[in-house]
């Protein structure tokens, strides 16, 4: 029963990244195709009806899943990084540092995340468009607010991760394995990544599918307050906010919200599902 | 008691003045200006400018000054809304917030927790799988999709609520309702997974077979302990939701302490944005230690003097 769940689990999340890399090539119109037909309700040579340019719904929704889970990818990896390497070293060499780590984990704790990350874009997205344009990575210049978004999200993710290691590192270190290994003169490096990141790795993999959801959220928020991914680019979150911003009393173009709305729901539903079963798996060995 | 009270005081003052000064810093050190307009500032208008706020000279010249004002008091001037203190600011819109806010908050435990507590009773059963499937769709679904949605369904088209506004009973409604989904869904998911462990202890097991009834078993016995990890997750949920959303404010047109905290960062607006987060931090570490009282009162085993 419960295997069931996560193969089907398994089998629509696929579906859903083989819709974003395969689905706009199948798609008869262009992610930025203009044309007369603006807000036409959903029927046969649109499927989910057009925007306010006459752009096809389904089409942008396609390509906004790729920058979606992108996003939600990178930025749940660079979390995972962070987190994982912080509470690492604070949990393993204690004391003062730990104590030290842990100040800097509250005192960011503190400081509500929508200010961090906006600043954080604000800060360096000038910068960094300048820097890519002398270096080969010119190319990349161009979506320098999507790698910032990247590093951003990972930067406000990582705390939670890093208390979870940290607590685990803490008890772990005290086993009589890890001692031995340190008998019989291994180093530290090989008793952090040999002997204790093993013992923590199901936590690590369970995290990382209860942030990807956390991080597509985030960003949609982001996009949605208009500081995300910017056009011609769009995500589900962008997608959702144009849809939002033409809510009126008089004639809605409800697909535009109910569309991106339900995509986004039922990915991140999926995803939570997911991250759910996998610890439940865990809990109960 | 007193001495864990006054301990936990004296700590949360490093806590408080470190986010208060890496705020202003952060906001400083981004580039714009809050004085930017339209048309380019001339040099001397600007340090003008920069003079009357107290925001010339030296990064640490400035942060001094500013720690400096708030112990005594003073928050500053807004820098976007002229003439406007912060305090004064934050004086008309956080109570706002706060009814907003301690609704949602009400909501959320009163009927998470129930809801929660029947899952868990149900354990394994039809009801508890569409429970807590639901519970995982309010986490899945944001805020901002859920209020446009709200706003089309009961105020467009069924003509049940107004869509916005601020004042009467029913346009809190719906605001408070978006606002504490998310909350009821996580509450009640605390609630399950917290019964569900307590319900498989050896006390529950001895008082089941002296025949206490199996709903006084669930309500006297075993929610006291399992709501604990319910009472840690409270504090800081008590202060985000009372500082409000920008989604819900926004949307719902009110007038909250909420979109003071991105527009702040927006505008460059350094002192509202500062004593934005002065207000959050303080909540934040007020419930906090509101929860660890509370998780004591649960849970004998737990000293606060420790």
């Amino acid at each position: 029963m419960k295997n069931r769940n996560r193969v089907m689990g398994l089998v629509f999340f696929t579906l859903i990244v083989g819709a974003a890399v395969f689905g706009p090539m199948l798609s008869p119109h262009g992610v930025g195709e203009l044309s007369s037909q603006r807000l036409t309700a959903p029927n046969l040579q649109n499927w989910l009806g057009t925007d306010l340019h006459g752009r096809d719904l389904l089409t942008r929704l396609l390509y906004g899943a790729r920058i979606s889970l992108l996003v939600g990818f990178v930025g749940a990896s660079i979390s995972l990084v962070l987190g994982v390497a912080y509470g690492l070293v604070a949990g393993y060499f204690g004391g003062r540092l730990d104590n030290a780590m842990m100040r800097l984990v509250d005192i960011l704790y503190a400081l509500p995340r929508i200010v961090l990350v906006i600043v954080l874009i604000t800060l360096f997205d000038q910068k960094l468009k300048h820097t890519l344009d002398g270096t080969i990575l010119a190319p990349l210049a161009t979506h320098a607010r999507l790698l910032l978004l990247f590093v951003g999200l990972g930067l406000v993710e990582w705390l939670t991760l890093a208390r979870i290691v940290r607590a685990q590192v803490l008890s772990i270190k005290e086993r009589p394995f890890v001692l031995s290994s340190r008998l019989i003169g291994q180093g530290t490096p090989t008793i952090l990544f040999r002997q204790i990141l093993p013992q923590i790795l199901p936590i690590i993999v369970t995290y990382l599918t209860l942030a990807l959801p956390a991080v597509i959220l985030e960003e949609s928020f982001l996009s949605f307050l208009g500081l995300g991914v910017q056009a011609p680019l769009a995500s589900w979150g962008t997608l959702l906010a144009d849809g939002a911003s033409l809510l009126n009393p008089i004639a809605t173009p409800w697909w535009l919200i109910v569309f991106p709305a339900l995509t986004l729901t039922s990915t991140l539903l999926l995803l939570n599902l997911l991250g759910d079963q996998l610890r439940l798996d865990q809990d109960s060995r | 008691m007193l001495l864990f009270f006054i301990r936990r005081f004296l700590s949360s003052i490093p806590v408080l003045f470190s986010v208060l000064i890496l705020c202003f810093l952060l906001v400083r050190i981004a580039p714009g200006s809050p004085f930017a307009s339209e048309r380019a500032l001339d040099p001397a208008t600007q340090s003008l400018l920069e003079k009357k706020y107290g925001l010339s000279g030296s990064l640490p010249n400035q942060v001094l000054r500013y720690t400096g004002n708030v112990i005594q008091g003073d928050l500053g001037e807004s820098l976007k809304f002229r003439g406007r203190t912060v305090t004064e600011i934050i004086a008309q819109s956080l109570p706002r917030s706060l009814l907003l806010g301690s609704i949602s908050f009400t909501l959320a435990l009163g009927l998470g927790i129930p809801l929660g507590a029947w899952s868990a009773g149900r354990s394994g059963q039809a009801t508890d799988t569409v429970l807590n499937t639901l519970a995982l769709l309010t986490l899945s679904i944001p805020t901002f999709v859920l209020a446009p949605l709200s706003v089309l369904l009961f105020a467009f088209s069924l003509h049940l609520l107004p869509p916005a506004g601020w004042g009467s009973l029913n346009q809190l409604l719906l605001p408070s309702l978006c606002l504490a989904i998310p909350f009821i869904g996580s509450c009640a998911r605390l609630t399950r997974s917290g019964l569900l462990q307590t319900l498989r202890s050896d006390f529950i097991r001895t008082a089941r077979s002296k025949g206490v009834a199996e709903s006084k078993l669930v309500l006297l016995h075993a929610l006291r302990p399992a709501i604990l990890p319910l009472v840690a997750y409270a504090g800081p949920l008590a202060a985000n939701i009372l500082t409000g959303s920008l989604v819900v404010e926004e949307v719902f047109a009110i007038p909250g302490i909420g979109q003071f905290f991105v527009n702040g960062v927006m505008n460059r607006d350094v002192f509202l944005v500062s004593g934005a987060v002065l207000v959050y931090c303080l909540l934040l570490l007020f419930f906090n230690l509101l929860a660890d009282w509370l998780t004591a009162l649960l849970d004998p085993r737990i000293r606060l003097s420790s």
